[in-house]
């Protein structure tokens, strides 16, 4: 049963990370766009929750308002420093993302001060349900496993049976023939990055109540999202879907049952420290294995 | 910047000149962590030094000083660049503000080589309290583990028989831990280091509640703290009594994680609500001064002032004599608002740790409040191999 729980803790902690990939992978692979910034995004989401959510009462609306900040501030990046980035290499990108980085960091400190902000989980979410005998789950995190799923389906439909997702795919592999055929393919740069900001955002909403809502909040998951990219195909938000799951199942487990396992080889010290380092390198190391064996990730050119 | 102090130093001997020596201002370098998320621990340390400074209306001990603050960004590599600057052209002879070990350490052997003085308000590394031990440097808060090994003490008195301890996995994490098990006498069952990035604790919670251990000891600093302790009591563990060293839950940390901290055990060297002249008196000059209830950091920069000015007056600013300056310092002559406070061999502090907790006041606000003393006249385990 413990180890039952402890896959679904590496599902919920998946999902999180599915949220902040899902926007990566859309723009990288849409836009060639390196986005740094994406951690921004989600701290931009957890912030507004809060205070909207502190000053009505409502984590609902709070939700809105964060999710909603998110977008509005994603699109504004886009439209006024992101498109003039296409055209540049990737370091320039990397460079400009990480500028906004320490732009929006400083801006929050202006606006909210140092002081991390203060989110509980709703009432109505709060507490355990009995799964099975012997196994109870937080609600709030089943919540989280049910929302992020529900999203991984709307973009599935989105980008595979929609108007939309169909230029969004075209965009994609046949840029300059759409632009021919008298679509506005800068609009829809637009609003596939207000998208991913709004899969940030909503990744920063679900957080609040589970962590730190603080400066820098966003940079600490980010090199994990990285991760979840890489090894599901830069670009495929499939793949991304793949990664997430895999590296939050991975690490959990890694962390989990890692020192355990090596206690029955070794001394207690030993295992102690070498399962701290390497339950630490696990999500590392399953990315090295997986470049091995297909080199641009899993599910690299679908999307 | 240049001709102010010119034009205020002139203006201060101007004013001293009709007594029989007339001083010149002492600098003070202050290298400390105001930005990132850590930066009100600097912010506070700097304030309630200040305050010092000007309850004297700019001078410590009857000699005027001049405060230079800078930022160290948490960056061990700038902090060695604001010490190498006042080390050099500013000539500063006394170096203090350090919060974090690891820009301490990248700045102390420079302080050492030019014979300046390091008075650290926070940081206490294990190697500068044990065989690093230098004639030049003082501690004026604890050696790191001090809190820890109180946490650990207070968890055996209150008859703790199984632990579960966490801590990153990293050297601070590691100390915390070893800290809490000198200390703590039931079994340890179950020990897990995290990481810093780390920023769901889930897997560590379903492992604790698994190892069903009677205390949980934890050292997570910042975010990191914030995070663990709401996630704690959402999995429903709110029932195993938790244990912390004083910086893993803060007021600032408290306002963050809201209901949920709620009993937990705090130790610490200092809190608040201590019931001593110095004390009181300091706690109502900072909050009217800054408008907030000062953590331990701010009664930590205020000590460090505090000591400064009962050595600067006894070497009357002349800091020319280092090992005359040296044994004043040594010798603490001033009233801590700990209560009592004294130097070990190794310039560390010989010193009270409290235990604190939790607990909701009268109109249901959450508080931090000293419940009693958990260790007394307490030495680090490394002076032993410092030759001083």
């Amino acid at each position: 049963m413990l180890a039952f729980e402890q896959i679904l803790n590496g599902l919920q902690f998946g999902i999180m990370l599915f949220l902040l990939s899902a926007g990566l992978t859309l723009v990288f692979g849409i836009m060639g766009l390196l986005n740094l910034a994406q951690g921004s995004l989600y701290m931009i989401g957890a912030y507004a929750a809060a205070y909207v959510g502190a000053h009505t009462g409502s984590f609902l609306f709070g939700g809105l308002a964060g999710i909603g900040a998110a977008a509005a501030v994603g699109m504004a990046t886009e439209y006024l420093v992101l498109r003039r980035l296409y055209a540049r290499s990737h370091l320039d990108q990397v460079l400009a993302t990480y500028g906004l980085v320490l732009f929006f960091n400083e801006g929050i400190t202006i606006l909210f001060g140092r002081q991390p902000l203060y989110v509980d989980i709703p009432a109505s979410l709060n507490g355990a349900i009995q799964l099975a005998s012997g196994l109870s789950y937080s609600i709030y995190r089943l919540v989280i496993i049910g929302v992020g799923s529900l999203v991984g389906i709307g973009l599935y439909v989105l980008i595979g049976h929609t108007r939309l997702g169909m230029l969004v795919r075209a965009g994609a592999t046949h840029r300059d023939m759409l632009r021919a055929m008298g679509v506005r393919i800068r609009m829809i740069y637009t609003v596939v990055f207000g998208l991913g900001a709004l899969l940030a955002g909503l990744a920063g909403v679900m957080a609040g109540p589970l962590s730190a809502v603080q400066i820098g909040m966003g940079e600490q998951i980010l090199i994990l999202t990285f991760v979840v990219v890489i090894i599901g195909g830069l670009g495929s938000v499939r793949g991304a879907v793949l990664g997430a799951i895999l590296v939050g199942v991975v690490d959990t487990l890694t962390r989990v049952y890692l020192p355990g396992l090596l206690k029955t080889m070794m001394s207690t010290a030993n295992a102690d420290a070498i399962g701290a380092g390497l339950s630490s390198m696990g999500v590392y190391l399953l990315m090295a294995l997986v470049l091995l064996w297909r080199p641009r990730g899993l599910l690299a050119g679908s999307l | 910047m240049m001709c102010r102090s010119i034009v205020l130093s002139a203006f201060v001997s101007a004013l001293f000149a009709h007594t029989a020596f007339a001083q010149s201002e002492v600098k003070i370098g202050m290298v400390t962590t105001l930005s990132g998320p850590a930066g009100y621990l600097g912010a506070d340390v700097r304030d309630g030094f200040q305050l010092a400074v000007d309850e004297e209306s700019g001078k410590l001990g009857g000699v005027p000083v001049r405060v230079l603050v800078e930022d160290d960004g948490l960056k061990p590599g700038q902090g060695k660049e604001i010490a190498d600057r006042f080390l050099g052209s500013e000539k500063v002879k006394i170096l203090t503000g350090f919060i974090f070990s690891n820009v301490l350490a990248a700045v102390a052997p420079d302080a050492f080589d030019a014979g300046a003085f390091v008075i650290s308000p926070n940081a206490g590394p294990s190697n500068f309290a044990g065989k690093d031990c230098n004639k030049l440097y003082f501690v004026t808060s604890w050696q790191n583990d001090a809190v820890f090994e109180a946490a650990g003490q207070n968890a055996t008195n209150l008859g703790k028989k199984r632990a579960y301890v966490l801590a990153p996995n990293y050297q601070a994490g590691k100390d915390a831990i070893a800290g809490f098990k000198r200390f703590f006498k039931g079994d340890i069952v179950g020990e897990t280091y995290t990481r810093l990035d780390q920023t769901d604790f889930g897997p560590e919670m379903s492992q604790i509640r698994a190892a069903n251990p009677d205390a949980v000891f934890q050292f997570h600093p910042g975010g990191l703290g914030i995070t663990f302790i709401k996630q704690y009591v959402q999995a429903g563990l709110e029932n195993i009594p938790m244990f912390v060293g004083g910086s893993g839950l803060d007021r600032r940390i408290l306002t963050a994680i809201g209901p949920a901290a709620e009993g937990v055990n705090i130790t610490s060297q200092w809190n608040s609500d201590f019931d001593n002249p110095a004390s009181r008196a300091f706690v109502s000059a900072f909050k009217a001064k800054y408008n907030r209830i000062p953590d331990s950091y701010a009664s930590q920069g205020y000590d460090t002032a505090r000591l400064l000015a009962s050595a600067l007056k006894a070497v009357h600013g002349d800091l020319s004599d280092t090992e005359a300056f040296r044994q004043a310092l040594l010798r603490a002559d001033f009233v801590s608002v700990r209560g009592e406070f004294r130097f070990a061999h190794n310039q560390h502090p010989i010193e009270d740790l409290y235990a604190l907790r939790v607990v909701k006041d009268a109109d249901g606000k959450l508080d931090i409040k000293t419940v009693g003393k958990v260790l007394s006249n307490h030495t680090d385990a490394y002076g032993a191999a410092c030759k001083l």
